[in-house]
């Protein structure tokens, strides 16, 4: 190869960062900022980018980032925008950066109220589906049937449908992604960015260590989520239910891959029995009832 | 030559005193969360927004949590800020108050002091005001609803001082001052204006992206908090000097303690708050008895006035610091502060626990205490039940 | 420039802030070039932003940084990147 060819693009979010091989974050993250650019604030609550965002010798990030306490990443981004408002800095663009515990659990009641507030805030979740930087704890967005070290038996409960839950603010946009579609996120990003208000983005982040998987498949894990229907991508723009990507062919279920292709590959789902893998077929295909009811309306 | 100064006077309750503060300093961004006694704060803040008088966002948050964490996001942005808050609240944003001391962010906080549940309360003790000695925020408390006034606009130029980079958290007694009407002289807007300059704190800046507020390793975080607790030990002087201007431009005098009739007193009451009027009246009335009875007020809590108070206690008979907190299974809290301040020194210190939530305490209960300490009939540690 | 107060923490963004990441791999990823297509999709898949795209369009590699994960071998349609036990 010839040495003297130069990179086309540095990435936004730098590499040699602490994450974890396989993980998507850094990825994840490299996509957001390319589409949000330089005027953008990222708050981040106690989560694995916490420690992935470095000490104080030196951060990956290339924006601005203000560490929040778990419960506050939706206040803390609140008084931001204001305050960017208030100094003439109108096109900032102040975003959350929050895994699943900061974003369902104890981060619930910060987010429900930015969102009832509508404050002018884009919130993407990143869903890991556990409390991974704790050691894969369960959370109230681990699926059912799911290991993890407070559920060796498998989670009982089902995963809080968090996109529908946000819709139901009757805020302008909610929207869920895939890092295995990247250009379906990027898209998202960039509408998000245009439109002012409470804007809510569900991203689905395959975790190795936590769900039991080689690294390498964090691509293949994330596609046979979104491509089992186990994962729909849409986005609710105004109260308007639209599927977007592969999932727009997946209203029929012939179209839907079998859930045990995704389930297979992780060994968080080892110890299912057949009757639990039914169980999870059936929400699944329900949900997608509940889809085809909402693009009626 | 006689100069007339030309003071403005309003009559008004302790939480419109503050708010009328609050409206003078011309912060950028309120966030308020309704707890009974600073209520009415909050609802004067609204009404100056909503008429256009103050110029603000106002971010109507869903707890105290997120009212801490919302103005810790507008303060690292460049805004002046404000919020209130009490007991409960106060103990429920305490994990952002210690967020905002440690990464040293210029906030300024009221707190309308009110007893802490269990059991159930909503009257007045310095509990809960008390309670975050630890967590790198300037202390003052009010002892009246014209010092109120004072201390919040010091408080905000001394929260964004280069020399000083800390939170100022602004204490007054829950409905004794909140809900008490004063005659309160007040500045002129433009005097405001040149007592606060713009501010320049800032740490968002869009050409030089950092992270506020990253893991610090062991060594970095003990040089961090070291730092802090230098912060902390020259806002003393930076305080002092503060207060001195702000004498030239008021009239009034203001220090980190108070004196009154202590210079040559030989029993010496310590109060902090509201109450210290009540010992006034009470200190009155003794030197009518023929006791030599001072007063030494605590006005500023944190960073703790240790070399005044052993400067004005070191000479005296005895000592009773009066407390409306309690640290159990220890002392009374300003009791041990004053202890801690006169050790090494021979003074005898009294500690007398009275005015928990809410109970009432009147210049007849200070002036027993003293004429028992006189009369060689005070224990160390007294309940006034 | 910020102005930022003596001892208060803070971090600048900083490439490398794990250290030399490259160090962690017990795998290494080989592109055989003759097999690769210029398709972009290692570029567009590697978690870790951890392969250039070059100005002749083909990927490189950037081991200083990359974790050895395996998903750009895993997403290659044509298998031109292979994973090499790499074990010093």
């Amino acid at each position: 190869m010839s040495l003297i060819t130069q990179p086309k693009r540095i990435p936004k979010f730098y590499r040699g960062n602490a994450a974890c091989p396989g993980c998507p974050i850094p990825r994840e993250l490299d996509i957001l900022l390319e589409e949000l650019g330089q005027k953008t604030v990222l708050v981040v609550p106690a989560s694995c980018s916490t420690v992935i965002l470095g000490d104080t010798s030196g951060m990956p990030a290339t924006v601005p980032v203000v560490h929040s306490a778990f419960a506050a990443s939706a206040s803390i981004a609140s008084g931001i925008v204001r305050a960017l408002r208030m100094r003439g800095d109108n096109d900032a663009i102040v975003t959350v950066w929050a895994g699943d515990g900061g974003t369902a659990d104890i981060g619930f009641a910060s987010l429900s109220g930015a969102a009832e507030r509508n404050e002018d805030i884009l919130y993407v979740c990143y869903d890991n589906e556990a409390y991974m930087n704790t050691g894969i704890q369960r959370s109230s967005l681990t699926p059912h049937g799911a290991w993890t070290t407070t559920t060796p038996e498998g989670k009982r409960e089902f995963k809080k449908p968090l996109p529908f839950i946000m819709a139901d603010h009757k805020i302008p946009y909610v929207a869920t992604a895939s890092v295995a579609y990247p250009f379906d996120y990027q898209a998202k990003v960039r509408k998000a960015k245009q439109i002012h208000g409470f804007r809510y983005i569900h991203l689905l982040s395959p975790c190795p260590p936590g769900w039991r998987f080689d690294s390498s498949l964090t691509v293949e894990i994330a596609k046979l989520a979104v491509d089992t229907g186990i994962w729909p991508l849409f986005e609710i723009e105004n109260g308007e239910f639209r599927l977007t990507g592969v999932s727009k062919t997946h209203l029929d279920k012939k179209n839907r891959k079998p859930v045990i292709e995704y389930l297979k590959l992780q060994g968080r789902f080892s110890k299912l029995t057949e009757e639990q893998i039914k169980e999870i077929q059936d929400a699944v295909d329900e949900m997608w009832e509940e889809i085809a009811a909402r693009i009626k309306k | 030559m006689v100069q007339v100064l030309k003071k403005k006077a309003l009559a008004l309750v302790g939480n419109h005193a503050v708010a009328y503060a609050v409206k003078q300093a011309k912060p950028q961004v309120l966030a308020v969360y309704p707890i009974t006694p600073q209520t009415t704060m909050l609802e004067k803040l609204s009404e100056y927004v909503s008429s256009g008088e103050l110029k603000a966002e106002m971010i109507r948050v869903e707890s105290e949590h997120s009212a801490m964490a919302a103005v810790y996001g507008a303060a690292l942005s460049g805004a002046r800020v404000f919020t209130a808050t009490a007991s409960q609240g106060l103990l429920y944003m305490t994990e952002m108050i210690y967020w905002a001391g440690g990464q040293r962010v210029p906030i300024v906080a009221a707190v309308a002091t009110r007893a802490i549940a269990e059991p159930w309360t909503i009257w007045d003790d310095h509990q809960d005001f008390m309670s975050k000695r630890d967590a790198i925020w300037i202390q003052m408390m009010a002892e009246n609803v014209q010092e109120a006034y004072d201390l919040t606009l010091q408080a905000f130029r001394i929260s964004e001082d280069e020399r000083v980079i800390l939170p100022v958290m602004m204490g007054f007694d829950g409905f004794i001052l909140t809900h008490t009407m004063e005659r309160v002289e007040v500045l002129e807007d433009h005097e405001v204006d040149s007592f606060l300059p713009p501010r320049k704190f800032n740490l968002i800046d869009f050409s030089d992206p950092v992270g506020v507020g990253p893991i610090a390793q062991p060594d970095e975080y003990m040089r961090i908090r070291f730092e802090a607790m230098k912060a902390m030990e020259r806002s003393k002087s930076v305080i002092e000097e503060i207060m001195k201007e702000y004498e030239k431009l008021s009239g009034r005098k203001y220090d980190l303690v108070e004196c009154y009739k202590c210079e040559d007193a030989k029993y010496i009451f310590v109060t902090i708050g509201a109450w210290s009027g009540d010992a006034k009246v009470a200190v009155d009335r003794l030197r009518n008895e023929g006791i030599e009875a001072g007063l030494l007020k605590i006005r500023v809590f944190r960073p703790f006035p240790k070399e005044k108070v052993q400067e004005y206690l070191r000479s005296a008979k005895g000592v009773i610091v009066f407390d409306r907190a309690y640290s159990f299974g220890s002392g009374g809290i300003l009791a041990n502060e004053v202890k801690a301040s006169l050790y090494g020194l021979q003074t005898p210190v009294y500690s007398v626990i009275a005015g928990l939530g809410g109970k009432d305490v009147r210049p007849l209960h200070f002036q027993k205490v003293m004429e028992d300490l006189v009369n060689e009939k005070l224990e160390e540690e007294r309940w006034i039940l | 420039m910020i102005n930022v107060p003596e001892g208060i923490p803070i971090a600048r963004p900083k490439i490398g802030s794990a250290g030399k990441t490259g160090l962690w791999r017990v795998e290494r990823p080989e592109i055989h070039y003759d097999k690769c297509t210029k398709c972009r999709l290692c570029v567009l898949y590697c978690p870790e932003n951890t392969i250039d795209l070059l100005e002749n369009l083909y990927p490189q590699i950037d081991y200083n940084y990359c974790k050895g994960c395996g998903v750009c071998a895993q997403v290659c349609p044509t298998k031109a990147i292979e994973m090499v036990k790499e074990v010093k």
